[in-house]
């Protein structure tokens, strides 16, 4: 999977999930600051990307997924 | 049906990720031969997806403890998935950001109020709501947090869990002629979604993986939840208004 496509995944999960405009979805867009992701939102986020993608992002790299791209690059390296 | 539940019907609340003790619950269930009916409240859709998690799926209705219509359909919601109840599991919890990480002198009464009604309250209510499901009798287990010591940081999440502590003794007092049972697990901290929600719950993580004689996970559900599945099971019959510790034996030592 190209990023391309992982962060159109991920903009369909997060409208899914959190309402956010996929419009908005870019890889230097911050969870929480600019997509306005809660916390639960989040989890649930993960938890679709784990299904959409086949792969399994633990509770201890979540933390560290503050960014769309932050998360592309961690589903690209799993999957 | 073989298993520790072969054959029980379950009702699990509080699941919302799979590191949820809830969670632990309903799959060991599962795979002990109980059927599960799990609820969810607010973000159904992810309990819904934590549900396909389990060995076999559940169904999730809908149920916000404090919501009195909520409390009044919940027989028969529960009834278009199961025919009766065998054993109600209270995983339930909340407390306004007040109340918590050391705000227990400045906590408003409103919020308080909050935490009490979610947390302390529902365990009666729930118990109640599913009453008419138990007519032959079952099993009640909530999830405490040992509330006979004050910790850091838990303030009045921990004045809620000393009513839960309370509440499920007078759960037992009052339903026990109808042969249902009430019990608790006092888990030590674990890493759930609840935890997270603490600030400086990381606090006494470190003394409990130090000091508990058999040790602590503090990622591992599994033995809380195993209590919990005995405490739903045949095996502990006149055993009513007690509290199991599953904590390492941390509650037992001194210092």
């Amino acid at each position: 999977m190209t990023r391309d496509e992982i962060t159109t995944g991920l903009a369909e999960i997060l409208e899914e999930v959190a309402g956010v405009n996929p419009d908005d979805v870019a890889e230097g867009k911050s969870f929480t600051d600019d997509l306005d992701v809660d916390s639960l939102s989040m989890v649930e986020v993960v938890v679709a990307a784990e299904e959409k993608f086949g792969v399994k992002i633990p509770d201890n790299e979540v933390q560290n997924l503050k960014t769309v791209g932050d998360a592309v690059t961690y589903i690209a390296a799993q999957s | 049906m073989s298993g520790l539940l072969a054959g029980k019907r379950l009702l699990v609340t509080g699941v919302i990720t799979d590191a949820s003790i809830a969670f632990s619950v309903a799959k060991l269930a599962q795979e002990n031969g109980a059927q599960v009916v799990l609820t969810g409240f607010g973000r159904l859709s992810l309990v819904e997806r934590i549900a396909k998690r389990l060995p076999e799926p559940a169904p999730v209705i809908e149920v916000d403890v404090t919501n009195t219509e909520h409390l009044a359909s919940l027989a028969d919601r529960v009834r278009e998935h199961v025919d009766g109840l065998d054993g109600v599991v209270h995983s339930i919890g909340f407390a306004p950001q007040s109340c918590l990480g050391g705000g227990f002198l400045d906590a408003p009464w409103e919020d308080v109020a909050t935490a009490l009604h979610v947390s302390t309250y529902s365990y009666k209510s729930l118990a109640m709501a599913a009453l008419p499901l138990m007519s032959s009798g079952g099993a009640v287990v909530g999830l405490t947090f040992d509330a006979t010591k004050a910790w850091p940081v838990y303030d009045w999440m921990g004045v809620a869990k000393a009513g839960l502590e309370s509440a499920s003794r007078y759960l037992a007092l009052h339903l026990g002629k109808q042969g249902i049972r009430s019990n608790l697990v006092a888990a030590g901290p674990l890493r759930t979604i609840a935890a997270k929600s603490i600030p400086g719950f990381d606090q006494f993580e470190d003394a409990w993986t130090e000091r508990a004689p058999l040790g602590w996970s503090l990622t591992d559900q599994e033995p809380a939840a195993r209590a919990c599945l005995a405490l739903l099971s045949d095996w502990f019959p006149a055993t009513t208004g007690e509290i199991v510790h599953v904590d390492g034996g941390y509650h037992a030592i001194g210092a």
